[in-house]
C-alpha cells in the first residue's frame, strides 16, 4: 500500500468540507477547534492517506501540501 | 495537523504554486473562484511565464484577483476586461495576456466587448467563470441563470417568457471566426480540475501561435448566491448546471 500524508494550512481553511467527499480513503474530517478566522478546519483523522492529491485538487483555498512515500523507501520495506 | 509527518522518505507530490500569494482568499467557503485562480497560477508557474504574463481582473467577486495572482495585473471597468486586454496585447505582443471574468461581467454588461474581441480574434485567453448568478452584489439573476432558478431578482424562478433564456456565451463565441480554441470545463471534482488545467494550459500555449482567441468557460459554484452549503452546491451544479452547460470542447484547432 502506498503511504502518503498531507500538510494542512489550517489558518487558510474555511471548513467547506469539499475535500472530505473528494478523498477516496475517507481520511479527512473537521476538527472541533476553530481557527483565527472562526472556521472549523480540516484534519487528517487516520493514517490511510495515499497521497493521491484529490483533496489538493478540489480545495478552493489551496490549504493542502501532499507527500508520498518515495519509491526507494518502498523497496526497502519489501 | 502540522506534525503528522511520521512517515519517512516522503516525496513532495503537490504544493500550491508560488505564483499564488499566501494571502487568504476573501471568497466564501467552497467557492470555485479559488480553484480557478489556483489552476491559472499553476499553469503560469509550470510554463515559467510569470514575468511575461499580464492578467486583467473583472468587477465581481474576483475583483481582487490581483491580490492573489502574483503576475502583473490590470483592473478593468465592469465588463471591459476584453477591451483592456486587447489594448495590452496589441501594445505588448510578446506577453501572455488573459482576462478573468464572471458571467455578470462577461455575459451581461460586457457582452459587446466579449463578442467583438473574439470576433477580431485577439490573441488573448479569456477565462469565463460561470456560476449562473451575480455573486458579489447579492445573488441577482444573470443572463446565464437557469430556467426556473431562484435568485434575489427572480424570487419565483426565472420565467423565460418574461426574463429570456439562459445565454450560452461559449456556444455563441464558438461560431465566431476569430475563436481559435473554445472549451467548457468545471472545477467541482478532482477529474474536472485535471481537465480544466489542461484546457488552461492549451489557452496559454495557443497564444504563442497568434491564431486567435482562446475562450475557456469554467462552470463554477456559488454556494452563497445559490443559498446552499458547499457540498450541496456541488450536487446542484451537477444536477442543474451541467445539463444546460455540458462540459467539453466546442472548438479545437485542426478539428473544426
Ligand atoms: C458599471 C457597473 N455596473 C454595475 C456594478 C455592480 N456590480 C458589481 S459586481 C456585479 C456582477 C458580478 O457578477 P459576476 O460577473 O457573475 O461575478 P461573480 O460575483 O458571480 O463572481 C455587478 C452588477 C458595477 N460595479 N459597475
Ligand atoms: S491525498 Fe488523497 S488520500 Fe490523502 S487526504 Fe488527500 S484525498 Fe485523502
Ligand atoms: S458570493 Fe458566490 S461567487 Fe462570490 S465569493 Fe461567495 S460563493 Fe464565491
Amino acid at each position: 500500500m502506498i503511504k502518503g500524508t498531507v500538510k494542512i494550512a489550517t489558518e487558510l481553511c474555511k471548513g467547506c468540507e469539499l475535500c472530505i467527499s473528494a478523498c477516496p480513503q475517507d481520511c479527512l474530517a473537521l476538527t472541533n477547534n476553530i481557527n483565527l478566522k472562526g472556521y472549523k478546519f480540516i484534519q487528517l483523522k487516520n493514517d490511510a492517506c495515499t497521497g493521491c492529491t484529490n483533496c489538493a485538487l478540489v480545495c478552493p483555498d489551496a490549504v493542502f501540501t501532499v507527500f508520498r512515500q518515495s519509491k526507494s523507501s518502498m523497496k526497502k520495506a519489501v | 495537523m502540522e506534525d503528522n509527518t511520521v512517515l519517512e522518505d516522503l516525496e513532495l507530490v503537490y504544493e500550491k504554486p508560488h505564483t499564488l500569494s499566501d494571502t487568504a482568499f476573501h471568497y466564501c467557503p467552497g467557492c470555485g473562484h479559488g480553484v480557478a485562480h489556483r489552476l491559472i497560477m499553476e499553469v503560469v508557474e509550470e510554463m515559467g511565464i510569470e514575468e511575461q504574463t499580464i492578467g486583467v481582473a473583472p468587477v465581481g467577486c474576483s475583483v481582487f484577483a490581483y491580490h492573489y495572482m502574483m503576475v502583473d495585473m490590470q483592473e478593468a471597468a465592469h465588463g471591459r476586461a476584453c477591451a483592456v486586454a486587447t489594448g495590452i496585447r496589441r501594445l505588448l505582443p510578446e506577453k501572455y495576456v488573459f482576462t478573468y471574468q464572471g458571467d455578470g461581467d462577461l455575459a451581461a454588461i460586457g457582452t459587446a466587448e466579449t463578442i467583438h474581441t473574439v470576433n477580431r480574434g485577439e490573441n488573448i485567453a479569456i477565462f469565463f467563470i460561470n456560476n449562473a448568478i451575480y455573486g458579489m452584489t447579492g445573488g441577482q439573476m444573470a443572463p446565464t441563470t437557469l430556467c426556473h432558478q431562484i435568485t434575489s431578482t427572480s424570487p419565483y424562478g426565472r420565467e423565460v417568457e418574461a426574463m429570456g433564456h439562459p445565454l450560452k456565451m461559449t456556444d455563441l463565441v464558438a461560431h465566431l471566426p476569430g475563436a481559435y480554441y473554445v472549451t467548457r470545463q468545471a472545477v467541482h471534482t478532482p477529474n474536472a480540475v485535471r481537465k480544466c488545467k489542461k484546457a488552461i494550459r492549451n489557452a496559454f500555449e495557443y497564444q504563442k501561435l497568434h491564431k486567435g482567441t482562446s475562450f475557456v468557460e469554467i462552470v463554477s459554484n456559488c454556494p452563497s448566491g445559490w443559498r446552499v452549503n458547499p457540498a450541496d452546491s456541488i450536487k446542484w451544479l451537477e444536477d442543474n448546471m451541467l445539463p444546460m452547460y455540458p462540459l467539453g470542447d466546442l472548438k479545437v484547432p485542426g478539428k473544426n
